[in-house]
């Protein structure tokens, strides 16, 4: 110990000891921020799973709602409105949105394509309640509530999802492939649809499952286009239908624990398929992009 | 394949070539018109939410903007009330979740070991993917009633002397309860941006810096920030932008009455986008139906503004950064 003490100490002092500390802070800091984030979605995850549990039954998948006051019921015509309408909404967006990632990447100028990738993002910034009153005004007023509206609205929020994952996920592609083909004398047209386009399978549809993620849970286009609705199950898409999204939210704001329960346990049902399907994107993502960069 | 067989004569040529022609012609109109399609039906959008309004701008022109009655009796309507509401909530948002964001997004660029970095990021971007509808179930059965019975009052006994917690909460419906819900949907947003702005500074930037002698901290500080520092502007706006637009979890959670312009957190208030959430089946009149899509133009063009800055700022960032 003696002649420890006449050796220089290799602990930090005075202004290095400051130093060290404060970056320890700073890194304590962003290590808990991180952690709080995974921790908030671990409680949300494990309260809603709680709550739903005492409400998830045969009934609850099989019943339409049950008539005011009594207990029971189900959300069976919430589940398949929901299923309807975003289906239709992929029908709609998929389509289009992969006909402008196709301009957008194989045949427009580079100023051209600049101002429709702002546009995408521009109509990825459109709130979606003004994206429901926008739908409201074109389609609603006048001749009433429709699932096929429905679809409309969220068609258009699934829009620039799937475009810009496809644009992003057409860029990968090496130009070689477009060149071989095109040195074959195998027409433009040919060359994007039946050698482009196939490459970025994977691509597409990780755009779509994006796509179908995000719309499942959107709730505010409905209220404009869907609230009103037979307590049945409705395949038409004429006609107006009850969704999850909806449900919930009615059911939120009820002082009856029975719709309550019910509430969460739609929540459940929603929370289960939207990450379900957000995963698997996230899955088809990394296995497309390794393909395409030369795996 | 056709493309293959060899054609039987020059006239089969022709009809090919000339098939290839229109072919190309046509595929590449078809996509040009659904490219155009989008940039028009951003013009159709803003068009009829404007022409939906149009009732209430015969009516109160402009004055709407800082008129704060909201009468369907007496059928006087103002969107004051509201623009604070959404200012004010996605302003708090913004000052508690940016610099979380931040730091989430220097941890997983930084700090995190390799094999819990993929993990934590994609937990990260999962909190964005609730949907907003079952935050807001939530945040009204589990979040509020946390807010009322302590967070509140604590908040009250601590911060009683600002404005922003002069009263202990009624319920567990206020301000402060959509703020933390804001909070909790921008945050995964905010977070990812930068994480990936971090990624991109040059790692010969850091090793100068740690090679000088700098602890990770004034590296960041130095270094990281100041580098980014276009790019993080504009991540946080694209996440307050989220946050201007939420209509149904703000809906559940802020109680949907206004006191005017109210600094104290624990009132309820109501924002642009909550109100017209939440008259979508109690709009009587035409003048009122008029001031909801009135609402909605100020939404609009809010979040418009808020998109098109960040990423203006993000193309000018790309730019500088390709010199």
């Amino acid at each position: 110990m003696e002649a420890a003490s006449v050796r220089p100490s290799l602990k930090a002092q005075g202004r290095a000891r400051r130093r060290l500390l404060t970056n320890r802070g700073t890194e304590l800091g962003a290590t808990l921020a991180a952690f709080g984030a995974v921790a908030v979605l671990a409680i949300v995850v494990v309260n809603v799973v709680q709550r739903a549990i005492p409400a998830l039954n045969v009934d609850l998948l099989t019943q339409v709602q049950a008539t005011f006051g009594e207990s029971g019921g189900g959300i069976s015509n919430a589940i398949v409105g929901s299923a309807i309408i975003v289906g239709l909404a992929t029908a709609i967006a998929v389509p289009i949105g992969v006909l402008i990632a196709i301009y957008v990447s194989e045949f427009a100028h580079e100023q051209v394509r600049r101002y429709v990738r702002l546009a995408l993002d521009v109509l990825n910034g459109v709130p979606s309640i003004v994206i429901g009153i926008f739908v409201y005004g074109l389609l609603v007023t006048g001749s009433g509530q429709a699932a096929w509206k429905a679809s409309f609205a969220l068609g258009v929020i699934m829009l620039p999802i799937v475009s810009r994952t496809t644009i992003e996920i057409l860029g990968l592609v090496p130009s070689e492939v477009r060149e071989a083909s095109l040195a074959l004398g195998v027409a433009r047209w040919r060359t994007v649809l039946f050698v482009v386009l196939p490459t970025v399978r994977g691509g597409v549809l990780t755009g779509s499952t994006l796509a179908v993620a995000r719309a499942a849970g959107e709730t505010a286009p409905l209220l404009f286009t869907t609230s009103i609705f037979l307590n049945a199950v409705v395949s038409d898409p004429r006609q107006a239908m009850d969704t999850l999204p909806f449900t919930i939210f009615l059911y939120s704001e009820s002082a009856d624990p029975n719709l309550q329960r019910q509430a969460w346990a739609a929540a459940f049902v929603l929370m289960a398929f939207v990450l379900v399907t957000g995963l698997s994107a996230r899955f088809l993502l990394a296995r497309s992009e390794r393909k395409l960069r030369g795996g | 394949m056709e493309a293959i067989s060899v054609p039987a004569s020059d006239h089969g040529l022709d009809t090919r070539r000339r098939r290839d022609r229109y072919g190309d012609v046509a595929l590449k109109w078809t996509t040009a018109l659904a490219a155009a399609g989008s940039v028009a039906l951003i013009g159709l959008i803003v068009y009829k939410v404007v022409d939906g309004a149009q009732p209430a701008f015969s009516q109160f022109g402009i004055s709407f903007i800082w008129h704060r009655t909201w009468d369907a009796v007496t059928n006087h309507f103002g969107a004051l009330d509201f623009i604070f509401g959404t200012l004010y909530t996605t302003a708090w948002a913004v000052l508690i979740g940016g610099p979380i964001a931040i730091a989430i997004g220097l941890y997983l660029s930084e700090l995190a070991p390799r094999g819990v970095r993929g993990v934590i990021g994609s937990l990260v971007e999962m909190l964005a993917a609730i949907p907003s509808v079952v935050l807001g179930l939530w945040g009204i059965l589990v979040l509020g009633p946390v807010v009322h019975d302590q967070l509140g009052p604590w908040l009250n006994t601590a911060f009683g002397w600002t404005p922003f917690f002069s009263s202990r909460p009624d319920s567990g419906s206020s301000l402060f309860t959509a703020v933390l819900v804001l909070t909790i949907m921008l945050v995964p947003i905010t977070a990812s941006i930068s994480r990936d702005l971090f990624a991109q500074v040059p790692a010969d930037v850091k090793e100068a810096a740690y090679g000088l002698g700098l602890t990770r901290w004034e590296m960041v500080r130095g270094v990281l920030l100041p580098y980014a520092r276009g790019g993080l502007i504009s991540a946080v706006l694209l996440g307050g932008g989220r946050a201007v637009g939420e209509a149904i979890a703000v809906t559940q959670v802020i109680g949907a009455t206004t006191h005017g312009i109210d600094w104290n957190l624990f009132d309820t208030g109501d924002t642009l986008a909550s109100r017209i959430a939440s008259q979508y089946q109690g709009a009587v009149s035409n003048l009122q139906v008029g001031s909801l899509f009135y609402l909605g133009v100020i939404l609009l063009v809010m979040s418009l503004v808020v998109n098109f800055v960040a990423q203006t700022i993000v193309r000018r960032y790309a730019i500088e950064r390709a010199h």
